[in-house]
């Protein structure tokens, strides 16, 4: 089933001149996930930011189970959020410095009422132990937390609206090595458990290689390929796809 | 903290405490005329001596720390919630909205503020209530700024659009997130802007359109110090020296803060 469908996507900032997302078009499947890949600056994260519209697109469209979310009331795309979360990179930026952590999941649930007033600290606890985090973590602040496991609360207020679709904008690029693969095991397990969608955005081909059922290569602001792993990786029709391929630390 | 900011919240500190117990402190009614002893410099029954109508001078005074103070955090208080709130909504909502706002800024800092402020007393009348709107309508415009130049940093940060992802709306954005992580430049700006609102009060009482006697202001005790001030060096010098001193220690406070941050 066709979940989201993103027809001829385009954003250019103005001030800096820069094209950064040019003509998108492609379609994500439920329940399987897209791997997203390129160099810094690409146009990854814009293309993103854009289809949560988080940033306003110039044209084109992204339909969501058959909605235009470019041209639906504030109201219906308010409600539609619920359905489409996205999980950042810098665990650092992406939380409220003052805010403690048990906050950071109750306010997901005193926006969209979908947790009743007496159940959420025991949902929040919940959604923390999924995460591998716990009871001990609501009271503390984002900076007493290490970058692993702040990336963890990123991970469980994505996960408390209850979405169908979560874009991962590089989640695990700036974590240690060895919290990384913790995270993305924590992901995959989630994807599988939850029936969710992911788009995968990153650069690191390793990482992409390992969990993507599907692979679209990005470079400035273009698509320039797409296929499955075999086509990808075995076989590369695109010298940037052959050159990112080569830079790659890869098993 | 340093040293100076300890001494300023000391000093800041104590004046509040000043004002509140204003009427254990003070050792005579601060409106209680005495004809007998007019004008008696500094002794053990009069320490700061006694105005030309032989009120107790340190009684006055210690009444005055309530008025000065009541309209420094009062007016301050009034151009917070201007400045911050315009602040916000300018840096949050950029485009036309921002422009009006700060061109409005632009038009409001063109105006010599003392002056403008002498205009309006004069057309209404000068009461502790219509100073104390008037200061904070007329010294938001720094508040402001500040205000929309850290919004404009901070809304570009992950955890905003992370609000925005998570369907969090424009009002729970800016009151919850912006605003309370943008506080720490604007609290300097308003320790500092309470000093600037008891200096004008001084002034405006002292040119006689302030606080209107017999209630006791620094500024209007003063300016009846003024009219005998070869006969009574006192009436002048300790209300002088107790405007420096506040002004001085919010001043250091305000520093102190900035540096912390």
């Amino acid at each position: 089933m066709e979940l989201l469908k993103i027809n001829n996507l385009y954003k250019t900032f103005k001030k800096h001149r820069v094209c950064a997302v040019d003509g998108a078009s492609f379609s994500i499947f439920k329940g399987e996930v897209l791997g997203l890949v390129g160099e810094s600056g690409c146009g990854k994260s814009t293309l993103a930011k854009l289809i949560l519209r988080l940033i306003d697109a110039d044209k084109g469209s992204i339909f969501y189970k058959g909605k235009d979310l470019l041209n639906i009331s504030r109201n219906d795309m308010r409600k539609t959020r619920k359905d489409l979360q996205i999980i950042f990179q810098d665990p650092y930026a992406s939380l409220d410095p003052r805010m403690k952590i048990g906050k950071v999941i109750e306010e997901v649930y005193d926006i969209h009422k979908n947790v009743s007033e007496r159940d959420r600290k025991s949902k929040t606890i919940e959604l923390l132990e999924t995460v591998g985090l716990g009871e001990t973590y609501l009271n503390r602040l984002p900076s007493e937390l290490s970058g692993g496991e702040r990336q963890r609360v990123g991970i469980a207020r994505a996960l408390a609206t209850d979405p169908e679709f979560i874009i991962c904008d590089e989640p695990v690029s700036s974590l240690d090595i060895s919290v990384q693969a913790q995270i993305l095991n924590l992901l995959i397990e989630l994807q599988k458990r939850k029936n969710l969608t992911y788009l995968f955005i990153s650069h690191d081909l390793g990482v992409i290689g390992s969990i993507c059922d599907r692979i679209m290569v990005m470079q400035s602001g273009r698509f320039i390929e797409s296929g499955s792993y075999e086509d990808i990786f075995k076989n590369p029709q695109c010298q940037y796809t052959r050159t990112l391929l080569e830079s790659a630390f890869l098993p | 903290m340093n040293k100076l900011t300890w001494f300023g919240l000391g000093i800041v500190g104590f004046f509040i405490i000043v004002a509140i117990f204003a009427p254990m402190i003070a050792p005579y009614n601060p409106g209680q005329i005495d004809i007998e002893n007019i004008l008696t410099p500094p002794s053990s029954s009069h320490i700061f001596g006694t105005d030309s109508l032989g009120r107790d001078l340190f009684s006055r005074m210690v009444y005055g720390a309530r008025i000065s103070l009541m309209v420094g955090f009062i007016a301050v208080g009034i151009a917070a919630i201007i400045g911050i709130a315009l602040g916000a909504i300018a840096g949050y909502y950029g485009k036309w909205v921002d422009a009006i706002i700060m061109r409005f800024i632009d038009i409001m800092l063109c105006f010599p503020t003392f002056f403008l402020i002498l205009a309006v007393i004069a057309l209404l009348e000068p009461s502790i209530i219509n100073i104390m709107v008037i200061i904070g309508a007329t010294s938001w415009m720094g508040i402001a700024r500040l205000m929309r130049a850290e919004i404009l940093s901070l809304k570009e940060r992950d955890f905003i659009y992370a609000e925005r992802a998570i369907g969090a709306s424009d009002l729970r954005i800016i009151a919850r997130h912006l605003i309370p992580n943008a506080m720490a430049p604007v609290l300097v700006s308003i320790t500092l802007g309470i000093a600037g609102a008891i200096l004008v009060e001084s002034g405006l009482s002292f040119l006689g359109i302030g606080v209107q006697p017999p209630t006791p202001s620094w500024g209007n005790i003063l300016s009846e110090g003024k009219a005998v001030m070869g006969a009574g060096w006192w009436m002048m010098l300790f209300p002088g020296l107790a405007i420096f001193i506040t002004v001085l220690g919010y001043n250091l406070l305000g520093e102190g803060i900035r540096e912390n941050y």
